[in-house]
């Protein structure tokens, strides 16, 4: 009983060094029931939205998760921070077990993993100074008391460049940069170690991007933070990312480092991605051959038999539309889900 | 060519409680017939508000074209009558929007949609309409056209939407297209389908476009030539080419150092424009762009710079001269010149 009881106060605090594993998911499943009936809701179908997950992510490192809308992307944010309980697998964070842990035992664990949600508008309590929020995480875990918590409230404000002279002004006195930066210090407030970025600069005009980019990279310095960067934009995934994984109807396709993945894609579904993003570089861009894909992305209800990327991919063969393709690794660290490669 | 659409000195301001947004803010420009101009800029800089006066759907109150000509083949949409400027709408000059979920009318097919423009401007009756709207249907690629027209709006994804919009907006044969963020709410496959929709189709019908939009990339891919906005300014002017490769005015370097870049071989630190674009409500005597600017000297909080050829055909509306200047930077800090 003694031991269990250290052992539940360890999992609290990291012990994970800089460079080794601190996130490993295996298996991960998130389908979501489609349910029908005016009194009586049956489940008629499951929405797979994300399909048989497998990475892993060191400590101080930035993977980068790429597609396109409903791909499942953000569901893998949630469903590795157990914002969804997810349908199956395992997603082990530094030695702990998440999926089985109770409710209390997971909220105290949020200390060590956050999120920074897209839109800087919504994701803000419009009643609460920026002091509040801010200062709200550290009040649910009980850390810094007082003056103390002012000050690391302020502490805070400083290291995301956000005057701490403005910590009792409200949201909406706040630009969208300036709004994203409050997001992520409320972030970072209980000292995380893990965070989901989801989509954390889609919502941002380009110059305004750039600041909140650099200032992601500064504070990964600065804390030895490790990011799972979720983002549709492959430029600044590749930008910020050190290895890359592009996901389609909420399967992984490819997984590798970065440069590698972008010179070297192997899947034909991140070839056709990157043909598709004009570079900005007038001459280059117009000389380029792209590879423009034919139709829409099914349906996640009725995911096509076989490679989910099949109905669109221009070198589908017969196997493709009857075996589901493995997940392998073609050469060391780059892996990839395809018959053809 | 002879000159499509001229727009001088065009103003347009918006009279709210706090006091008079200048949104757009004298600017001048013109397109040719079959050119594609892009007008780039972040939000707010009024790029929107440009089209829009174009088309005279700016609401009043509280906006207000208070100054301007826009002369299209020779007339100026300004001094026209309501019902020529619906005539010219749709037909002469047609639009595509930012939303295709939204600028679709719900409750009515798609082929009745395309009918209506069809049948208001170019008087067919409903059967030669409905074939020219599966001919439409068929050339942006939209499956099965003929049954699909009677389809509404919610059975089409979003792309297919937007093509269905494309469809609808070339069904007269415009002069002039205008595509306001036509694919920002599209996935980049599915971007790059309608993008080249509409650019083959655009070169067909000699078309030429106006395309607003915050994607430089797809300004490097479509545009013939730029038009940069700040602050209800056109800041910078020129083809593709010398925006990108010559960028002259402090806000289009910043922009495009900004941009992190898809063919990046080595990771670079990003650079920004700090701080954020300026409030329109207040009158501004100098440069707009003066408080963030790296090239900043005491001329530009007090005088107001004009659009200047820099080179021909490439206008910059500064007072410092930024290529030049960062050389001479680097040597005043090196301590050679003062």
């Amino acid at each position: 009983m003694a031991n269990m009881q250290t052992q539940s106060k360890n999992i609290y605090e990291s012990t994970v060094k800089h460079g080794e594993k601190l996130l490993d998911v295996q298996g991960l499943k998130m389908y979501f029931p489609v349910t029908a009936g005016t009194f009586i809701q049956k489940k008629v179908a499951d929405v797979r939205a994300v399909d048989d997950l497998q990475f892993q992510v060191t400590k101080g490192e930035t993977l980068g998760l790429v597609g396109e809308s409903g791909c499942g992307k953000s569901t893998t944010g949630r469903a590795v921070l157990q914002l969804y309980r997810p349908t199956a697998g395992s997603v082990n964070f530094g030695g702990t077990e998440l999926t089985t842990l109770k409710a209390g035992e997971l909220r105290r664990f949020r200390r060590r993993m956050q999120m920074i949600f897209q839109d800087p508008f919504s994701s803000l309590n419009p009643r609460m100074s920026v002091e509040q929020i801010v200062g709200e995480p550290l009040a649910i875990h009980g850390l810094y008391k007082g003056a103390e918590r002012r000050e690391r409230v302020q502490y805070i404000l400083q290291a995301v460049g956000l005057n701490p002279a403005f910590a009792r002004r409200y949201p909406h006195e706040f630009s969208g940069g300036q709004r994203q930066r409050i997001g992520i210090g409320r972030a970072l407030a209980a000292e995380p170690e893990f965070l989901v970025c989801d989509e954390p600069v889609s919502a941002l005009d380009v110059s305004i991007q750039a600041q909140v980019i650099n200032l992601l990279e500064d504070l990964q310095e600065q804390f030895g933070l490790t990011y799972l960067f979720i983002a549709h934009d492959l430029a600044v995934v590749r930008h910020i990312s050190d290895r890359v994984t592009v996901m389609y109807l909420g399967k992984m396709m490819e997984l590798a480092d970065s440069n590698e993945l972008y010179q070297n894609p192997l899947h034909p579904y991140t070839k056709a991605l990157l043909s598709a993003v004009p570079i900005t570089d007038p001459e280059l861009e117009r000389s380029r051959e792209r590879i423009i894909l034919t139709g829409d992305v099914p349906s996640p209800l009725r995911p096509p038999p076989g490679c989910v990327f099949n109905t669109r991919c221009p070198i589908a063969v017969d196997e493709c539309r009857e075996r589901i393709p493995e997940w392998r690794e073609v050469v060391p660290t780059h892996f990839v889900a395809c018959h053809r490669v | 060519m002879a000159k499509l659409l001229e727009v001088k000195n065009l103003k347009t301001y918006f009279f709210t409680d706090e006091g008079v947004v200048r949104s757009v803010n004298g600017v001048t420009w013109d397109l040719d017939e079959g050119e594609t101009l892009a007008l780039v800029g972040e939000s707010g800089c009024g790029k929107s508000v440009t089209a829009m006066s174009i088309l005279r759907l700016i609401p009043n109150p509280p906006g207000r074209i208070v100054d301007g000509q826009i002369m299209f083949e020779g007339t100026d949409l300004l001094k026209v009558s309501d019902a020529e400027m619906r005539s010219i709408r749709g037909n002469r000059i047609a639009m595509v929007f930012q939303e295709p979920m939204t600028s679709l009318n719900p409750v009515l097919t798609i082929g009745q949609q395309i009918r209506e423009t069809i049948q208001l401007h170019l008087g067919l009756d409903d059967e030669a309409s409905t074939a020219r709207a599966v001919e439409l249907l068929e050339l942006v690629g939209i499956p099965e056209a003929a049954g699909r027209v009677n389809d509404y709006p919610h059975q089409f994804s979003g792309g297919m939407r937007q093509r269905v919009m494309i469809a609808m907006a070339l069904s007269c044969n415009p002069k002039l297209l205008i595509a306001d963020e036509p694919t920002t709410a599209l996935d980049v496959t599915i971007q790059a389908q309608v993008l080249e929709i509409m650019a083959r189709l655009a070169t067909e019908f000699g078309t030429a476009v106006l395309i607003i939009t915050h994607n430089l990339g797809v300004v490097a891919r479509y545009a013939d030539r730029v038009n940069v906005m700040y602050a209800g300014e056109i800041v910078e002017t020129g083809t593709a080419i010398d925006i990108f490769k010559r960028p002259r005015h402090p806000y289009t370097i910043g922009l495009m150092a900004s941009v992190p870049r898809l063919d990046a071989t080595e990771k670079v630190r990003l650079t920004t424009i700090e701080g954020q674009p300026p409030l329109l409500i207040r009158e501004i005597p100098g440069c707009p762009f003066a408080p963030r600017c790296d090239w900043f000297v005491d001329k530009c909080s007090t005088d107001h710079p004009e659009l200047e050829e820099k080179e021909p055909g490439h206008a910059a509306r500064c007072w410092r001269n930024p290529l030049v200047d960062a050389k001479t930077r680097e040597l005043a800090s090196i301590g050679i010149a003062g």
